[in-house]
């Protein structure tokens, strides 16, 4: 079975697919749950960690440093990971990595391979083209195998099955595992996928991963995980082969201090996920003896040739700017067109994909900042919002007033302090464009009042896509504000 | 025709103009850092913290004298009902009490599987975020014996337990290029409707032993 992939090539515009999937009142309610729960055990952790703002500031340097020298430690990490005994291969688009992992299995010989959660393999499409070679791909991830079993598509970085309920797993479980008397108890399901896993665990020689960092001075891979299907597909097999974006590298051991500690309690609100793996290469008598590592580019180098949308390369993929977005919490992954759905996804899709593809993302925001100011590595994603829609707008042609608009808000973005301060005043200078009729693209859960809080209309400035689009006001209260409220209801 | 190495450090390098050794070298050593770095608890404090956490993953925890450990794993085994044990290469003679203790001998995925029960050392032990750390060492093994089995009895001096993440990454520096696992509590998902499911496919249940 094939899944047809969310492709941004194809994907309708975000404003469709939203439009579309806000009628679907079950996937709502379980996207609601998820990341309630996940951003009530997030703040209460990140609560705790006195020293958040310093781990945050922290890992922003590092990663922006990485990006500024990144010819240096790719070529370290290769020099490093090769002396271990590992084999790098370079591939400069989807198709390209595509091709490499699949004449590595073909030269292994098998027609199955194990893989571990990778949402860059789920870019470059993988398992649609090992399937076409003749090679299945099982996931083994809990929520992955539910996507697969079920023919569906991941809707979140972190956990891609958070818009299904018990009662649909069950159902696929039921059907895809021929197991007519299971129980929609979490624990039965989970029973159920450990049982269909365990074998191929036993059997399968081949693995596929992605990698959470790369460490450039040991030439060490670092996969973060929590159910222990990782940790069986990086030792069980023989050959390891894993598709790695080339941003992932960091310089040193020591940089994963900030790291580990903010990943895990951004990504699922633990204070540590229950395994991190970190290995060098081939160690003998330990693990696969063949290890492969794909270096992966497919339109991240364009990502760092653009100065203000550099940062987002930033990203070690935790999954909070989705979870704390009112829009994503409102439509789901899906309607973003792609795997990377949320903020995240609004602005690295556009950009790997070539504008043209998702020009809809970049308007899939409030701009309301929720996003930043839970980034664990500062990525200031209105900024880079505010300058994709910039490129947008250039691209369907340019004059004068729209781009001295959007300049003026991207000024008004560049630090977080300004941006509060925007937001604020932001409110009170749309009053009075905020259309007061009925709005025709309502996304934001807010209860809303005098005004609908959508702008119709922007005179003379933005008037080129705000006839078509709707731009969504600022809300009336901070995201901070009323996320508190809402909180103590 | 360049080589897609070639031609993505191309890419890379025209993208942010190249870097050097020297320069990327220098604003290394510029990257704030003013995170927490040391301990601020006594360590009779981090071992209670460490205690806590634990037992919030549903692990037991046992403190013990040196010369106690072969009575405890007794105790525990027992407990646990468990009358044979894989065990690595480089445990001491006398923890091995009280059931079949069979050392791994690069047995097959299959064997493996045969085994219900591991007992193992390790290196750190983390009081702040309740991990543990294995390495591929004597008294440790391979990264499989840890993770087949359905449970794990681990044996830790408490003179290895530090409070913080971070303590225990410059502890790792000096073993850094070994195969790592950090370990916090049993495995877990909570991909159905968040729920909380101890036990997917690595150890279900684990038990600490502190070692005075
Ligand atoms: S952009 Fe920031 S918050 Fe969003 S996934 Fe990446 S690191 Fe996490």
């Amino acid at each position: 079975m094939s899944r047809v992939p969310l492709d941004p090539r194809t994907a309708p515009t975000f404003q469709q697919a939203a439009r579309a999937l806000l009628g679907d009142a079950q996937l709502r309610k379980n996207v609601r749950h998820a990341t309630d729960v996940i951003q009530t055990k997030r703040r209460k952790l990140v609560e705790e960690k006195q020293d958040w703002q310093a781990l945050r500031e922290s890992g922003r340097q590092i990663r922006a440093h990485v990006l500024e020298n990144l010819d240096v430690y790719l070529e370290e990490f290769e020099r490093n990971f090769t002396k271990a005994g590992g084999v790098i291969h370079w591939a400069r688009d989807a198709a390209e990595a595509q091709k490499i992992v699949v004449g590595l299995v073909k030269e292994i010989g098998t027609t199955e391979v194990i893989k571990i959660k990778s949402m860059t393999t789920e870019e470059i499409q993988l398992n649609n083209a090992l399937e076409a070679a003749g090679v299945h791909a099982y996931e083994t991830d809990l929520a992955e195998l539910i996507i697969q079993l079920g023919e569906d598509q991941p809707s979140h970085i972190v956990v891609p099955a958070l818009h299904k309920n018990r009662a649909q797993v069950r159902e696929i479980f039921r059907r895809t595992m021929n197991l007519p008397d299971l129980g929609d108890k979490p624990a039965d399901l989970a029973d159920a996928a450990r049982r269909f896993l365990r074998e191929k665990f036993l059997r399968v020689t081949t693995a596929v991963s992605g990698a959470n960092f790369l460490v450039a001075e040991t030439g060490g891979v670092c996969i973060v995980e929590s159910e222990g299907n990782g940790r069986m597909c990086l030792t069980m097999p023989e050959t390891l082969i894993s598709v790695v974006g080339v941003e992932k590298v960091v310089p040193r051991w020591q940089d994963l201090e900030p790291l580990l500690q903010m990943l895990p309690r951004s990504a699922t609100g633990e204070r540590m996920n229950p395994y991190n793996s970190m290995w060098c290469g081939v160690h003998p008598g330990d693990g696969p003896q063949r290890m492969h590592i794909v270096l992966l580019d497919n339109g991240r180098t364009e990502v760092l040739a653009d100065r203000e949308g550099r940062q987002t390369l930033q990203c070690i993929r935790c999954g909070a700017c989705q979870n704390a977005c009112p829009v994503y919490r409102q439509t789901g992954g899906h309607a973003y067109g792609s795997v990377y759905a949320g903020p995240i996804g609004a602005i690295l899709t556009p950009q790997l994909m070539h504008l043209e593809h998702s020009q809809s993302l970049p308007y899939a925001s409030s701009l309301c900042g929720a996003c930043y100011e839970v980034c664990p590595v500062k990525i200031n994603i209105p900024e880079v919002l505010i300058h994709l829609r910039h490129k947008v707008v250039e691209q369907n042609g340019w004059y004068a007033p729209e781009s001295l608009a959007m300049k003026a808000v991207a000024q008004v973005f560049r630090s977080e302090r300004r941006f509060r301060a925007a937001q604020r005043l932001g409110r009170l200078a749309e009053l009075p464009l905020v259309k007061s009729e009925k709005r025709s693209f309502a996304i934001v859960g807010q209860k809303q009042e005098a005004s609908d809080g959508w702008i119709g209309w922007l005179p003379g400035l933005l008037g080129g896509w705000t006839s078509t689009r709707d731009l969504q006001a600022m809300p009336q209260e901070t995201f901070r504000d009323w996320w508190e409220k809402r909180g103590k209801q | 025709m360049s080589t897609a190495r070639e031609e993505i450090l191309r890419r890379v390098r025209a993208a942010k103009g190249a870097s050097t050794l020297e320069t990327a070298a220098a604003s290394y050593a510029g990257i704030d850092r003013s995170y927490q770095t040391t301990a601020t608890l006594s360590h009779e404090a981090i071992l209670d913290l460490f205690e806590e956490r634990l037992r919030e993953y549903d692990a037991n925890v046992f403190r013990v004298s040196a010369l106690e450990v072969g009575a405890a794993v007794t105790e525990v085994l027992r407990s646990r009902k468990i009358e044979r044990v894989l065990i690595p290469e480089g445990l001491p003679e006398d923890w091995q009490r009280g059931a079949e203790f069979v050392v791994d001998r690069e047995f097959s995925a299959t064997e493996l599987d045969g085994f219900t029960a591991v007992m193992t050392t390790a290196t750190v032990g983390i009081a702040e975020t309740g991990t543990i750390v294995l390495q591929t060492a004597p008294g440790q093994g391979r990264r499989a014996i840890t993770l087949v089995p359905d449970y794990h009895l681990c044996l830790l001096p408490v003179i290895s337990v530090v409070e913080t993440v971070v303590e225990a990454m410059r502890l790792l520096e000096l073993t850094k290029n070994l195969p790592t696992t950090f370990f916090s509590g049993p495995s877990a998902t909570a991909d159905i409707e968040m729920t909380r499911i101890k036990g997917v496919h690595g150890p279900r249940f684990v038990d600490v032993i502190l070692m005075n």
